[in-house]
């Protein structure tokens, strides 16, 4: 009766049966009906073990709780900040959660000599309610204000891809480029680079990753594209 | 007079040909092509995105919100006129309950989910032609979906029952029945059933049960056209 239609990387179309049998057990971007297990989302199958998962290939970044993302302060206010950072609703950034030291409102003068319209900042989703509101912080390792340097948008699907196995991928980029490269959940690529050539290889090999994260054998093409470009 | 010859030499279950492509719009966030005959419908969905007017909002859950359009230089120039109208306003809505009980968008509250159908080329089953589009186009978005919908319009022609009408067939002089139906191909579930015409209720059946046929072949080019954005196949 156990029955497996699929193999592990394969890639899966909303309504495909996976398999058959009580066997296997539906993670997340499937489902159960009967004793079958169906597909619920486009995307890669991770099949472990008797677990089947879809890793979606495309989607806009849907905030959670501990991601580090990168945003844009789009509005200033008296005691807090709004913040892009690409999903549907801007997040919140409260004044207490700013900075590590003390900022005093009373003083008076404006919120924006902090952070100011238009600029970009590295954060951590700190809070998500029940209607997504989200609230980001400053209070963490590695959070800070990104100054020069250039943003890039990519799939957040993609960014475990980029960043490769504990962070293979984008040591990679950053050894061969000497870019400095900082990474949000939501896709937000910043690069930054004394040479403004480096920064054009970084961003050129960043969008072939994004066009093709889903292909085996991804390392070796970068790779090869790196050392091409590099030497140009 | 009976109609034993298809105007366009088909045979009476017969669709006319198809062809779909998934990912033609750069900058939606998913998007596709569905031709079928002569029929050409685009699909580009947004989203999730703020919703406004801000009434609209529901703190429970997204909303889907579709909007069909024919394009201004589409149709033949007769009876109906490309643009927006009540008729393109009701067919938005009848896509958008059509693709709906496949989509969970519970997940993002107060968003909406824009899709946006164009019809480029009109020669009947546009409606069809907009939700098969559609539902491509919003499985490359990415969102969660219980399964595909391919929708067909099956009908009576004279005296012959039909799958897959063209406007030559529809505007038949002694008469013709017209049925639009969109159906989730795994289960043989039905989303949208209209018609236009008259039919006997044995006709009504064997016809829903030609367009289940239908769209399990409308559904092997839509899997195909999934697939092929990603070279695999």
């Amino acid at each position: 009766m156990e029955k497996l239609n699929i193999k592990d990387k394969d890639l899966a179309v909303p309504g495909e049966e996976l398999a058959e049998g009580m066997e296997y057990l539906p993670s997340s971007g499937t489902y159960r009906e009967g004793n079958k297990i169906i597909a619920a989302q486009l995307g890669i199958i991770s099949l472990n073990g008797n677990v089947i998962k879809i890793i979606p290939l495309s989607g806009r970044y849907i905030p959670r709780v501990g991601d580090v993302v990168i945003g844009r302060v789009t509005n200033v206010g008296f005691n807090n900040w709004f913040v892009d950072i690409g999903y549907a609703y801007e997040a919140v950034l409260p004044l207490k959660e700013a900075s590590s030291e003390y900022i005093d409102v009373e003083r008076g003068g404006s919120l924006s000599k902090y952070y100011d319209f238009g600029d970009y900042i590295m954060c951590g989703i700190s809070k998500v309610s029940r209607s997504m509101a989200t609230d980001v912080s400053m209070r963490g390792p590695g959070l800070k204000k990104l100054k020069g340097g250039k943003i890039i948008r990519i799939a957040p699907s993609k960014v475990p891809r980029l960043i490769g196995k504990q962070g293979s991928m984008i040591n990679l980029i950053k050894d061969k480029t000497g870019c400095r490269i900082s990474v949000g959940q939501n896709g937000w690529v910043w690069i930054q680079a004394e040479d403004p050539k480096a920064e054009m290889i970084a961003t050129h090999v960043i969008e072939e990753i994004n066009k093709k994260a889903h292909n085996p054998g991804l390392t070796d093409e970068i790779t090869n594209l790196l050392s091409k470009e590099t030497q140009k | 007079m009976t109609y034993d010859k298809r105007s366009d030499g088909r045979k009476f279950d017969e669709l006319r040909p198809m062809e779909a492509k998934v990912g033609v719009i750069a900058r939606a966030d998913g998007s596709a092509m569905f031709k079928i005959g002569k029929t050409v419908a685009y699909a580009a969905v947004y989203g999730p995105r703020a919703l406004h007017p801000s009434h609209m909002r529901n703190p429970e859950t997204g909303i889907l919100r579709c909007n069909y359009n024919m394009m201004s230089f589409s149709g033949s120039g007769e009876r109906v006129r490309p643009g927006p109208s009540r008729r393109s306003k009701e067919i938005g809505l009848v896509t958008e309950k059509a693709l709906l009980p496949v989509m969970d968008i519970s997940g993002f509250p107060n968003t909406v989910v824009d899709v946006f159908i164009e019809l480029l080329q009109t020669d009947a089953g546009t409606r069809c032609a907009g939700i098969t589009a559609a539902a491509l186009a919003l499985a490359d978005a990415g969102f969660p979906m219980r399964d595909l919908v391919a929708a067909v319009s099956v009908g009576k022609v004279g005296d012959k029952l039909v799958v897959d009408l063209s406007k030559e067939e529809e505007d038949y002089e002694e008469g013709a029945t017209d049925m639009p139906l969109a159906i989730l191909p795994r289960t043989g579930e039905v989303t949208l059933l209209q018609m236009d015409g008259n039919i006997s209720k044995d006709e009504l059946k064997e016809l829903v049960e030609n367009a289940k046929k239908a769209a399990r072949k409308i559904n092997e080019v839509q899997i195909k056209a999934l697939k092929d954005k990603y070279g695999v196949n």
